[in-house]
């Protein structure tokens, strides 16, 4: 494992930020990943800047259901239901 | 006995034998539970949210018609998305059939690199590969600004900018919050594949973030 012992540039880094942060990365990896972040700090910006990203998207507002998309469904429902719900079993 | 118990929560079994009796209750439950994450992945498809609702509602429609043939090998949500996505996908592709010039044409399935290379130091410098412009620190943003409601539009922005597949893969993940084992399980994709695609939409979105908070 040669590969192990050469230190990691940043630019491959940037690369593996998803596999790092899912915790996929193999082991060799992980270590030569940690042992860069330790001494870089544009790296250790990136990948909270990432985390930012991730969080972020994950407050994208829910599309909440209309009034009217509700009384649709119900509509569709009860419809669905008259034709004989049981159907097909 | 019912085959469904075999996979399902039992919540959820209940639910599928209340739907298929008719209980309005359950349909109503199954709606609060799924309607705003079924939106949220029609929108990946279609242009508008008027579409998007449409998309739903026919897709609730071929839940409650293939209630019966239902036979809870895959999880209900996992069956449920994949009704809403295929659906979607024949929507979205007859509006790019009509509108073959609008703004909805998504972005090419792109293969270049997380970050621009001219951002790292060349082959003849002596920290080659090593940052030559490197990212600014996000952590001592104001949350005011961080949460800003333009960020959010940038950030809604640069998805609905993503090539569909990336799109996909990065709403289901990072916006609604499902395992990359879900993921995987709803669009019928590899792991690797998987991973790569949410790779380049992450790394497209931060770019795109940096460029906003640059300006």
């Amino acid at each position: 494992m040669r590969h192990a012992a050469t230190e990691m540039t940043c630019q491959e880094l940037v690369e593996l930020v998803t596999e790092y942060l899912d915790g996929t990365l193999p082991e060799s990896e992980r270590s030569r990943f940690d042992a860069h972040v330790r001494t870089c700090s544009g790296c250790e910006a990136y990948i909270e800047q990432m985390r930012v990203t991730i969080r972020l998207l994950g407050k994208l507002s829910e599309e909440s259901i209309s009034a009217e998309a509700r009384r649709d469904l119900l509509a569709t429902f009860r419809t669905w239901k008259a034709n004989g719900a049981e159907h097909g079993l | 006995m019912n085959s469904i118990t075999a996979v399902l929560a039992t919540d959820e079994s209940e639910l599928v034998l209340a739907l298929r009796a008719g209980d309005e209750d359950a349909f109503t439950k199954l709606v609060n539970r799924y309607q705003s994450a079924m939106l949220q992945v029609a929108l990946t498809y279609v242009g508008s949210l008027a579409i998007a609702e449409e998309v739903v509602q026919e897709a609730w429609l071929g839940v409650l018609n293939g209630l019966g043939r239902f036979e809870g090998r895959s999880q209900l949500k996992t069956w449920i998305m994949r009704i809403v996505i295929n659906r979607a996908r024949r929507r979205g592709s007859e509006e790019a059939r009509t509108t073959p010039f609008s703004g909805l044409q998504p972005a090419r399935d792109d293969s270049g690199p997380s970050v621009d290379p001219d951002r790292f130091r060349g082959a003849s410098d002596p920290w080659p590969g090593h940052w030559w412009s490197p990212p600014s620190n996000w952590a001592g943003m104001p949350e005011a600004r961080l949460l800003s409601a333009e960020m959010f539009d940038q950030v809604r922005r640069a998805v609905a900018g993503l090539p569909e597949r990336q799109r996909e893969v990065i709403t289901l993940r990072d916006v609604l919050g499902y395992s990359g084992a879900e993921v995987c399980n709803v669009l019928a994709i590899s792991d690797t594949n998987e991973r790569v695609l949410l790779h380049r939409a992450r790394s497209r979105v931060r770019a795109a973030m940096e460029r906003y908070l640059q300006q």
